[in-house]
């Protein structure tokens, strides 16, 4: 069997399930299914920019992911002018002390000699931190004092959320040269440390920092590029379209709606897998590739070995951010507490490695694929129990424990086909070429 | 000024509390720093490990209750603990042979390593949810307190109290116990020095005849017990969930890598290292400095330099200043 029979089959198979899902539970799964497969497989696309090109080990997924959700708050909002007006100033410039700070310290640090050096910086860090602190606290607490119910946040800007996916992807790409410079240096071991640490930070960041956008209160009810439900069923051109296609106006007015969005998302995926293919063709991906399969050789030859890695840690961490923008715009809500590093940095991975590094086909196949089984695994995982404990009387202890922990299959059953596929097929299902 | 209550209150609300955290850092970071300097991969499914013993612990727990067993005014889960040690050694020497073995051989590199670790990471998590759920399991029983706040007031005096939780003191005595255990293994014994002797420099180990294998499950079996060991310290000075256990691996890491990653010094100081800035740092101040400072400086505020949700953040500050100024940690760790 030829490659290309056999990857457009891989694709087939993804197309066979979601068609199956639709079939058997129907076509409101599927295309839910659907739609978060394909933000899944750009934020595969961005991890393998990372992992597949350039071998870079970045377990912080989550917290560029959750910076994209950010910038749909920051984006589509309405603006507060109230809270403006309490403390939004006095945040802004503490924001900017801060960042002086920071910036000074590393002047001292490439400036300064000896024990000044240490000194300078000792002083600038403490010194600014209390500054920042004076400067910030009071503007936070006036603008979370601003209509806490509903508000307490500086708001937006009021832009249409489309723009968002972008501006999420800047923000994260923002995040991670930052996390770049620092961190980039280090061990793959120890970068995998602290872009774990990383992400928790952002995570906490967003959970805390009532201001920027409500933390655990949740913002909700976010703007959404495809028309609502309820509109769709109140116009009469659009039952009138339903009823002569043989459907109620409820059931055609969600999945109208969910096929916008999956039209939007398909469009972002093939712009970003277009790039990343061109990009791994060219003379660039090329020496990324050098770079990751020998760092020596590759530097010898005159490369800037930690430019490139600063640049493609930049590119893929951007891609998840417009993932994490696209998830939040389809979630309608920004739920800070859902974050969890299991679900949106291992997960990824999983994805990445079963997929198959180093090709972007790989990372959007196993985007698709893995996505539907963490979804289908607890149906599967507790037909599968009825069926094994069906000998069993109804309400013994055993019956109901086994039922009872399908719902916890989803995990066990990621790391036994993370594992299996590291064992016998370790270069993934599309392997890299 | 009131140095004496100053003192108390730091020592109520900072140092027992930290010193507690940090002997459980320390003998979680003594795990990781052995797989990693055995092994030579670092380890994500220890926090998943700790969790796995301390779930076998609480459900052993349980049953001794049940049949009446218990430990006078001592949590009855410290006569469970050598069952969950058990079980931890058979699950992890388990996973070894199916799993971890096949990449030794193969001398895979150590991301790969790293990768299947998360593999396992993802099992254990499984694995531990069948076994018991998701949710918060307290299971500390026995006397809660070797000196109440009020105990220590009346006795005293003083207008700040002094609490000593059982479980606070447990902890450190089974951290010394452990640790001096593990020094007296890798100094004195025939297996603990070829361990450290694999450890130094593999080829010159394998050439002096010290069986590879023998040396890997004698690993396993020690990290096994020291992760079931730290889970449930942990787990009995606050609370079990699973969940927690997972994100125990940031500062666990942050404690090993701090230390000098292949150093078991080195994780012990971690570990109180980082246990101790977590909790000055997020701490808030104003009790102590009230009692230290003329009335007329006292601070109106908190006095809290971080929110205690940013906890993650200090022990990553750590991590990094170290890894920037001084790669291989505060102790010399070894570096690959």
């Amino acid at each position: 069997m030829s490659t290309q029979v056999r990857d457009t089959a891989l694709f087939g198979l993804v197309a066979v399930l979601l068609i199956g899902t639709g079939m058997i539970q129907g076509w409101n799964s599927a295309l839910l299914i659907l739609n978060m497969g394909l933000i899944s497989a750009i934020m595969a696309l961005g991890v393998n920019l990372q992992w597949g090109f350039a071998g870079l080990f970045n377990i912080g997924v989550m917290g560029f992911v959750a910076l994209g959700g950010l910038a749909t708050v920051l984006v589509s909002t309405d603006p507060v002018p109230e809270a403006w007006q309490a403390g939004g100033l006095r945040i802004m410039a503490g924001l900017v002390l801060g960042a002086l700070t920071v910036v000074a310290a590393v002047q001292a640090q490439k400036r300064l000699e000896g024990r000044v050096k240490t000194i300078a910086t000792l002083v600038i860090l403490v010194g600014g931190f209390f500054l920042y602190r004076a400067v910030f606290d009071p503007g936070k607490v006036a603008v979370e004092a601003v209509n806490p119910a509903s508000t307490g946040n500086l708001g937006g800007l009021n832009l249409p959320i489309l723009l968002s996916w972008p501006v999420g992807g800047l923000l994260a790409a923002g995040a991670a040269w930052v996390i770049g410079k620092t961190a980039l240096g280090l061990r793959s071991d120890y970068l995998a440390i602290a872009t774990l640490g990383i992400a928790e930070i952002i995570i906490a960041v967003l959970k805390n920092e009532d201001w920027l956008a409500r933390g655990v209160k949740n913002v909700i009810g976010l703007d959404r590029p495809v028309p609502y439900e309820i509109d769709l069923q109140q116009d009469p051109g659009f039952v009138e379209r339903a009823a002569s296609l043989g459907l109620d106006p409820v059931t055609a007015s969600t999945l109208y709606t969910k096929i916008g969005y999956a039209i939007l998302f398909t469009i972002v995926l093939l712009i970003i897998l277009w790039l990343a293919q061109k990009a791994l063709n060219s003379p660039w991906g090329r020496m990324m590739r050098a770079i990751r399969d020998n760092e020596t050789a590759a530097e010898a030859m005159g490369k800037d070995v930690k430019g490139r890695h600063l640049q493609i840690f930049i590119l893929g961490s951007a891609v998840c951010g417009v993932a994490g923008a696209m998830m939040t715009t389809l979630d309608g809500q920004l739920t800070p507490g859902t974050y969890q590093p299991l679900r949106f940095t291992f997960l990824i991975w999983v994805m990445v490695i079963v997929g198959g590094s180093g090709n972007n086909f790989g990372a959007v196949l196993g985007g698709m694929l893995i996505w539907w089984l963490w979804v289908q695994v607890e149906p599967l995982g507790l037909g599968l129990m009825n069926i094994l404990s069906s000998g069993l009387a109804d309400g013994s202890a055993l019956k109901d424990r086994m039922i009872e922990s399908a719902a916890h299959m989803r995990l066990f059953t990621m790391g036994v086909i993370l594992l299996l596929v590291l064992r016998f097929s370790p270069r993934g299902l599309i392997p890299e070429r | 000024m009131d140095f004496l209550n100053a003192l108390v209150a730091f020592a109520n609300f900072v140092f027992v509390p930290g010193l507690a955290y940090g002997a459980q850092l320390a003998i979680g970071a003594l795990g990781v720093t052995m797989i990693y300097g055995i092994l030579r991969f670092s380890n994500f499914a220890h926090g998943d490990t700790m969790a796995f013993g301390t779930a076998v612990t609480i459900k052993m727990t349980a049953l001794l209750i049940a049949m009446g067993v218990s430990f006078g005014p001592l949590p009855t889960a410290l006569l469970a603990l050598p069952f969950g040690i058990g079980a931890t050694i058979v699950l992890v020497l388990l996973i070894d042979w199916l799993v971890y073995q096949f990449y030794r051989q193969q001398k895979a590199s150590p991301v790969i390593l790293v990768i299947v670790s998360m593999g396992v990471m993802f099992v254990m998590n499984g694995i531990v949810r069948f076994y018991i759920g998701v949710d918060d399991i307290r299971f500390a029983d026995g006397e809660r307190f070797i000196i109440t706040a009020r105990e220590f007031r009346d006795l005293t005096g003083l207008r700040e109290g002094l609490a000593i939780r059982t479980t606070q003191v447990i902890t450190v005595v089974v951290a010394l116990i452990a640790m001096a255990l593990l020094f007296w293994f890798l100094n004195k014994t025939r297996t603990g020095k070829s361990m450290r002797a694999f450890s130094d420099n593999e080829d010159l180990a394998l050439l002096s005849g010290i069986n590879p294998d023998w040396v890997v499950k004698v690993t396993w079996m020690i990290v096994a017990a020291l992760a079931t060991t730290a889970g449930v310290l942990y787990g009995l000075d606050k609370s079990f969930k699973a969940f927690t256990y997972f994100q125990l691996l940031l500062p666990i890491f942050a404690a090993a890598i701090v230390g000098g990653l292949g150093n078991p010094l080195g994780a012990i100081a971690g570990g109180f290292v980082i246990a101790f800035s977590e909790v000055t740092i997020t701490y808030a101040w104003k009790k102590v400095l009230t009692y230290l400072m003329p009335e007329s400086l006292e601070p109106d505020g908190l006095v809290q330099l971080l929110s205690t949700d940013y906890k993650f953040a200090v022990s990553f500050a750590i991590l990094i200043i170290v890894l920037l100024f001084k790669p291989t940690g505060l102790f010399k760790g070894q570096s690959v």
